[in-house]
């Protein structure tokens, strides 16, 4: 049995002037594999995220013919069981630490609060498995990172603390929602080999959804192209360059890349037949 | 056209002060477009406002066209150069119509002929008549960028200054404006001075190139020699190496 | 019949059409679309309807309903609310209906004229210090301090009783206690706006300090203030209710509400109809202004509008 299967997934937002159709029927299945959503914006990527948690405002349709956890059901779970699941389970490490960590509380003790939530552990059986992730996340001087507060680390070392955060229960699955775009170049590679590393040293699985073609194809197993909600093209990462439909082609044809100087680069023109095009991984 | 020499930009005082440009000097010859780059806080920002009039500079000099600018500029030397922003959300007044946008520059400028102006301005960045009266909000991403572009573009300044000007913009979309900024700049014979953190976009729009580091610049190449991956100094290989690691041949 | 149907079709597509064609249509455009969203809002349109109210009794009330709020009928004092009399009549005989609809104006003229003085020595104050910063914030804000650190009824007491008992001073009264307010949230607004982008780009387009303020600054300002001064409306109502109720506002025989319940003070256990009816109209315009900057705010908060996918 897959780890995480999603069929015929539907979601719409509740506009001004009616819904708004989010992700319109996609499906997926992830096996203990790093799987990336890659689209532009509005393809409905980060909504997936967020629908397979349950953390979309209560006002959003959220329907599938399945959309499972192993054998537990997310769609028709009730508020308890996805609270179980969120961070035991299931955990998703977000874009910005600036916003997605919280101002008032030093870093350490959030670790340790995220600890706390899933198990019984006392304050300083919570600390000291805290420090022991915050060097499994390879920052220097544990001790006094512990008691520094979101606003005093970089943006590199807060995402370094929302991964400990999230991983300290010992999920099964990592859903990672742009976790480098705020992020400096060279600091997005360094995240990235960590990310990995915990990753198959647990036997995750992860979903990453980015925005950055490149840094899917070279960091996971296999690709998801989303346009308009639907899906364009699955395949295998290694595979992307002879990737077959026109979208993807496209989006691959149209960056700039530094070892080749063109005069011009190609433009994506968008076919409206990809609206209604192909759905299934 | 561009001449920066031994300029410092610091804030605070004292104890507290912070250099975030200090000593920095290059040249930029006319219809050259010379890219700045560097990771955050390196200074390439700061200086480029700096350069623009934004930002008052405690040391050195900057000349455009070959006279020098201080920080408070007439309403001549404002017209000679012009910025295009990261953020298309942040750039556009939300309450006023991308007529009103193009539209002010010209009053301040006491330019005449403001509907001429307008429409030819919308035209050359790819917009039509249909666009004029919507405001920022009913128009795309993507398309607030091509009038924040025609916004600096319509007082028809020598040089055009960049931050990121593609950074927040899909990558289709990114294709779109970059050509379009290589177009207008051919056509105009512009003097582009182009800020990202994105090493492949700098050498697609640029011809040399400076890499900042800690508020200084640590090397200048030509584009040819960073696409062969030639750099001296280590920085700017480690730089490279980050960018191209993620690279698949497309 | 179908004519008249095809006509408010095209104006509707005219007002929403995504091309429109000048300045005026966009404009227009923008203010119909922020009204349907109002309107979608239950509570926002009971709000509406009760300004509306307002405002028609106001204008046509008095002519609508003739007599005068001054007759006294001595032989009908006190009486019940009745077929003759709708609310009944007051200690002196007069009808409270008429003086009620009468004293509608008077609340509407209380409530614009301070409107206008508060509106733009708040924006004014505020857009000045948060925009130049410095001395000159430092001075403005400490100035607004300063009328901030006293109660608000007991300062426009003090003045309403320094300058003499009538309404035109307790309009002065109110907007003189009124406005630090303003002040303060025009000032927060600023001091955001003045990093934004396009600010940036004005200056470099060489704008002055004043059109940048004018043009930039204060349209964006303008929501939260509006709906700031819906919601303090009703607060405006109570004060000058409660400054006629201790005597310091309008005049007897002048119907102003806060008057008349304070009249009906010494009757309030057995004609109850004499204070509590016009307490009735200064609570239903209290709420109905409430209701409105409610619906306003919702209008005008993005947040509102739902996520984008």
């Amino acid at each position: 049995m897959p780890l995480l299967q999603i069929e015929d997934l539907h979601v719409s937002y509740q506009g001004r002037t009616g819904p708004v159709p989010a992700v319109r029927g996609i499906s997926f299945a992830l096996e203990r594999e790093r799987l990336g959503i890659v689209g532009e914006s509005g393809s409905g990527k980060s909504t997936i995220g967020r629908a397979i948690l349950g953390l979309l405002p209560p006002s959003a349709s959220v329907t599938a013919a399945q959309m499972r956890l192993h054998d537990i059901d997310l769609l028709r779970a009730d508020q308890r069981t996805l609270r179980r699941i969120r961070g035991k389970r299931i955990s998703m490490v977000l874009q910005d630490p600036k916003y997605s960590l919280n101002p008032v509380m030093t870093v350490g003790r959030q670790i340790a609060e995220s600890y706390r939530v899933h198990t019984r552990a006392s304050a300083t059986e919570a600390k000291r498995k805290a420090l022991e992730m915050l060097e499994a996340v390879r920052i220097d001087n544990p001790e006094r990172v512990y008691d520094l507060y979101p606003h005093e680390v970089s943006g590199g070392m807060g995402q370094r603390v929302m991964i400990a955060m999230m991983l300290i229960p010992e999920p099964e699955l990592l859903i990672a929602d742009e976790p480098t775009s705020a992020l400096d170049v060279t600091v997005q590679a360094q995240l990235l080999v960590l990310i990995n590393e915990l990753i198959v040293r647990r036997g995750m699985g992860l979903i990453l959804i980015s925005h950055n073609l490149d840094l899917v194809a070279s960091f996971c197993d296999r690709v998801v192209v989303m346009y308009a909600g639907r899906v364009m093209e699955t395949c295998k990462a290694s595979e992307l360059d002879r990737a077959r439909h026109p979208y993807t082609k496209g989006l691959l044809a149209c960056r700039p890349l530094i070892d080749r100087a063109r005069p011009e680069l190609p433009q994506l023109a968008r076919d409206p037949a990809w609206l209604d095009g192909p759905v299934a991984a | 056209m561009i001449d920066i020499r031994d300029v410092l930009v610091s804030f605070g005082s004292g104890s507290h002060r912070i250099d975030a440009v200090r000593a920095v000097s290059f040249f930029v010859e006319a219809g050259e477009t010379f890219g700045l780059v560097g990771e955050s806080g390196c200074g390439k920002s700061t200086l480029l406002r700096a350069i623009a009039g934004l930002q008052a500079i405690a040391a050195g000099s900057v000349s455009l066209a070959g006279h020098a600018v201080g920080p408070s500029r007439t309403r001549a030397e404002r017209r000679l150069v012009q910025m295009v922003f990261q953020d298309p959300y942040g750039s556009l007044n939300p309450t006023h119509t991308v007529d009103r946008i193009l539209a002010e520059p010209l009053a301040i400028q006491r330019l005449d002929k403001v509907d001429q102006r307008i429409d030819r301005a919308l035209g050359e960045v790819g917009m039509g008549s249909q666009h004029r009266f919507r405001y920022p909000h009913q128009i795309s991403g993507g398309q607030r960028q091509r009038v924040a572009i025609a916004r600096a573009l319509i007082m028809e300044p020598k040089i055009l200054l960049l931050d990121e000007p593609t950074s927040a913009l899909d990558l289709s979309v990114q294709a779109e404006i970059l050509n379009l900024l290589k177009r207008v700049a051919r056509d105009r014979g512009l003097t582009m001075l182009m800020v990202s953190h994105d090493l492949a976009v700098i050498a697609h729009m640029c011809s040399r190139i400076a890499v900042m580091k800690g508020g200084e610049i640590v090397e200048t190449l030509p584009v040819d020699r960073l696409r062969r991956g030639e750099a001296d100094d280590g920085y700017t290989r480690e730089l490279l190496s980050s960018s191209l690691e993620a690279k698949r041949p497309g | 019949m179908t004519a008249v149907i095809d006509d408010k079709q095209s104006l509707r597509a005219w007002l929403l059409t995504d091309a429109p064609a000048s300045r005026n249509q966009a404009r227009l455009g923008r203010w119909y679309s922020n009204w349907l969203a109002l309107r979608r809002n239950p509570l926002a349109m009971a709000g509406v309807a009760i300004v509306v109210g307002l405002l028609l009794v106001a204008a046509l009330g008095p002519s609508l309903v003739g007599g005068s709020p001054y007759t006294q009928i001595l032989t009908a004092r006190l009486e019940p609310p009745s077929a003759e009399h709708w609310f009944g009549t007051d200690q002196l005989g007069r009808d409270i209906f008429v003086r009620v609809v009468y004293g509608s104006r008077i609340t509407l003229m209380l409530i614009l004229l301070v409107s206008i003085i508060v509106l733009p020595v708040g924006l004014l104050v505020g857009t000045v210090a948060g925009y130049f910063g410095g001395l000159l914030d430092i001075l403005l804000m400490r100035i607004t301090d300063l009328f901030l650190a006293l109660p608000r009824l007991v300062l426009a007491l003090a003045i309403a009783s320094a300058l003499g008992p009538n309404i035109q001073n307790v309009i002065i009264a109110i907007a003189i206690t009124s406005w630090p307010p303003y002040a303060r949230l025009a000032r927060a607004e600023t001091l955001t706006i003045r990093k934004s982008d396009f600010v940036m780009a004005a200056r470099m387009q060489g704008a002055s300090d004043l059109h940048i303020i004018w043009s930039h600054i204060v349209p964006l300002c303008m929501p939260s203030i509006v709906v700031r001064l819906t919601l303090d409306m009703a607060g405006i109502v109570l004060i000058a209710a409660g400054l006629g109720f201790l005597g310091m506002g309008a005049q007897p025989p002048t119907p102003e509400w806060g008057a008349m319940v304070s009249g009906g003070r010494d009757f309030i256990l057995d004609q109850f109809w004499v204070a509590t009816l016009p307490g009735a109209a200064i609570f239903v315009v209290s709420l109905g202004f409430n209701l409105l900057g409610d619906g306003m705010r919702d209008v005008f908060d993005p947040k509102a509008a739902g996520p984008k996918a």
